[in-house]
């Protein structure tokens, strides 16, 4: 049974999300039929690692829409996000009007035909807004909070109207509006206009259960049991302070890395050997060194 | 859960597996609305702040999910009205004395009742500062001027009130620019070098009958470096800390980028509070958000808080951090040193400001201190407006004036 798009209750967007193996729980699945329902941009934080991203992915390939996906970076500019003119397209047409003469005589068609659609080159933005798709796209703003100020001050002003204005050319004004989905990783503050505009959800790390299933569904030939145990011995990771305790797609490497090591269950030989796929800090692995591996291989494979 | 929830505590743990929410009455659709904008208004009483766009987004979520379940209509509400995730404890009570009754309340223990001195004498303070300022408000330019001499060299733990609120507008004049790096973000270059600006040549290129004659440049621009405030409000610092809040605050106004933070027992973010334009509502509503002022100090501890929850993921890389602190610490000397190393690898420079520097025959002995030392660019005073001026620059500068010090701080030699 398929769950249609768009979600008629919070229920149907967790059932919809799992049929394509995303594992949402009930905060989130309200956030995200809220999103849907309300057309309101999501605005995702949460530590590294814990599926912020996968939520966009995710509700393209349920919804069929396309991901439009804008990674944002310090120095990001009108012309990477959201419209560009082609411009030695331009220069080349300007010469070709030249040489057949045809520059002097209608200056200011000339200049209107150099900053039509012709001459436009889409960026992510526009692309979300300017588009003719059947059904609405996903844009994924990712990481929102890399980019500086001045992006969010224009992020605000497209995501509040869900429409672009080009000077040379006039507003587009999406037909249906995207999914938007904005990721944070909380290195500074996002601007609190920016937020008022946007739902919040603080994503968490899942609970063991969870995330057993999501590490089964996630990879290709890991047993129920490898998974159980690599999602205990994750957990118990957590529990130590480390600098960078693992989430959810460490634990899926983690458990892809053993099975490819042909490891059917979790020893203490095979978890040393692949430490480096699930703690990325030299500091962490001492620590859990320490603490003894034998020890959390022992309390994860037990039960 | 069985166990003590210890996310009562943390309110950035709060489980999504959340418990069931223990039922009670339930509620008439048709008062919905009225229900709403009551429970908004409690959220608001309880220091919340929410704007009217948020709590008609509620009332349309709660008709979109179209259900009387608690559970569903306590995440409505956490999404649409609640945008910062250090709100969501004070949510989950207001939700249960609003919605349920007395008995959701599980974290009645959580209840602060911190007083602090400092904002009732600062109070008096300023008035006696602003009552001087009106009624003879000529001769008090060069009064002031004086005053201003005399004040530059007095320690802070000596000053009066009505100094202390005289510091404020001196340490407002201080100018905390901070370090620069290249930004990625290009601006218009005079100069005929550096990247061609194409969408200004074409444009030209139409006056020139489509002959780019006239060709525009881009060039790098400059990006100020954030810059990272640790101020420690510890028992021992107690003389300095409230004459250092007056800087944090004057640095915050003065330009973005700029993160405060207490150290003390434990780690309080300020950023938000202190950004208020009256130094005195600053300076009260810091106080209300710290639990712990004048307590002990487990420096270690809370910069390795520090370092996990803000400083590693990003707020520190390529930071100027700047700690203010006479380095006297309870916890572990070893636990200082690693936090301090791994500061180090991601913050541009980090600079120590310690009161106590000034003081005839001072060492840097305090355990915390000796521990941090290596990891430090700079090490200055801090005691004095006059030490504050010489931080102010020190924040300034960057790091190839220093030298390339990495190890061993140069104000030491």
């Amino acid at each position: 049974m398929t769950i249609a798009f768009p979600p008629g209750s919070v229920a149907d967007v967790a059932s919809g999300l799992a049929e394509h193996d995303y594992l949402a729980d009930e905060a989130l699945a309200t956030a995200i039929f809220l999103a849907i329902e309300l057309q309101r941009p999501l605005l995702l934080e949460g530590e590294a690692g814990v599926g912020k991203t996968e939520v966009a992915k995710t509700l393209a390939r349920w919804s069929g829409g396309r991901l439009i996906r804008m990674q944002c970076y310090e120095g990001l500019d009108v012309g990477q996000a959201v419209y560009e003119w082609d411009y030695s397209r331009q220069l080349l047409h300007l010469r070709t009007l030249e040489a057949v003469g045809g520059l002097a005589a209608n200056a200011n068609a000339v200049e209107d035909e150099l900053y039509s659609d012709k001459f436009l080159v889409r960026r992510p933005l526009l692309d979300a807004i300017a588009h003719d798709d059947e059904v609405a796209p996903v844009l994924l703003i990712d990481e929102v909070d890399r980019a500086d100020d001045e992006f969010e001050a224009f992020l605000l002003e497209v995501l509040s109207e869900y429409a672009i204005t080009v000077p040379e050319i006039g507003t587009f004004r999406a037909a249906k509006p995207p999914i938007v989905i904005i990721t944070s990783n909380r290195t500074r503050d996002v601007h609190d206009a920016l937020k008022r505009r946007a739902l919040y959800h603080w994503v968490e790390h899942p609970g063991l259960e969870r995330e057993v299933e999501i590490i089964r569904r996630r990879t290709d030939g890991v047993t129920d049991e490898l998974a159980g145990q690599v999602a205990r011995a994750v957990a118990q990771f957590r529990g130590l302070g480390l600098y960078k305790p693992p989430g959810v797609a460490e634990s899926i490497d983690w458990a892809q890395a053993l099975h490819r090591l042909e490891q059917s269950g979790l020893t203490v030989e095979s978890a040393n050997a692949s430490l480096g796929t699930v703690l990325k800090y030299r500091e962490d692995q001492q620590r859990v060194r320490a603490h003894g591996l034998d020890q959390v291989v022992e309390t994860a494979t037990d039960a | 859960m069985d166990d003590q929830p210890d996310w009562a505590l943390t309110p950035q743990r709060f489980p999504s597996e959340h418990p069931a929410l223990p039922e009670g009455r339930s509620v008439d659709r048709s008062k919905l609305p009225i229900l709403a904008a009551g429970f908004v208004q409690a959220l608001r009483e309880a220091g919340i702040e929410v704007p009217i766009g948020a709590s008609i987004l509620y009332v349309r979520a709660l008709c979109a999910v179209n259900s009387v379940d608690r559970s569903e209509r306590y995440w409505c509400g956490r999404t649409t009205l609640i945008t910062n995730s250090d709100d969501f404890l004070t949510y989950h009570k207001v939700f249960g004395r609003y919605w349920v009754g007395a008995e959701f309340d599980e974290t009645e223990q959580m209840t602060t009742t911190t007083t602090i001195a400092v904002d009732q004498e600062d109070d008096d303070g300023m008035e006696n500062a602003g009552g001087d300022d009106d009624d003879e408000a000529e001769p008090d330019v060069t009064m002031r001027y004086s005053a201003v001499e005399v004040l530059r060299d007095k320690d802070f733990a000596e000053y009066t009130k009505q100094e202390l609120a005289e510091l404020g507008h001196l340490v407002s004049e201080m100018r905390v620019g901070g370090a620069v790096r290249p930004s990625r973000r290009l601006k218009r270059s005079h100069k005929r070098r550096g990247q061609p600006d194409l969408r200004r040549t074409v444009r030209r290129a139409l006056a020139n009958d489509g002959e780019p004659i006239d060709r525009s440049f881009r060039k790098q621009s400059e990006q100020a470096r954030r810059v990272v405030l640790l101020v420690d409000i510890s028992g021992s610092m107690e003389a300095y800390s409230r004459a250092l809040l007056r800087f944090v605050h004057a640095t915050v106004l003065a330009r973005g980028r700029v993160e405060a933070f207490a150290l003390g027992t434990r780690l309080t973010r300020l950023t938000r509070e202190i950004a208020t334009l009256d130094p005195d509502r600053a300076l009260s509503n810091a106080a209300n958000a710290v639990d712990d002022w004048s307590g002990g100090t487990r420096l270690g501890e809370s910069l390795q808080v520090f370092n996990n929850e803000w400083a590693v993921r990003g707020m520190a890389r390529g930071a100027v951090v700047v700690i203010m602190s006479d380095g006297w610490d309870r916890g572990e000397p070893e636990l200082m040193a690693e936090q301090m190393a791994r500061l180090e690898r991601v913050a541009y420079r980090i600079v120590w400001s310690n009161p106590l520097k000034a003081t005839d025959g001072y060492a840097p002995l305090a355990r915390g201190m000796a521990a941090a030392l290596p990891y430090l660019d700079e090490f200055v005073e801090g005691h004095s407006l006059r030490a504050l001026e010489e931080l102010a620059a020190a924040i300034n500068r960057n790091a190839k004036e220093t030298r390339p010090s990495r190890g061993f701080p140069t104000a030491l030699a």
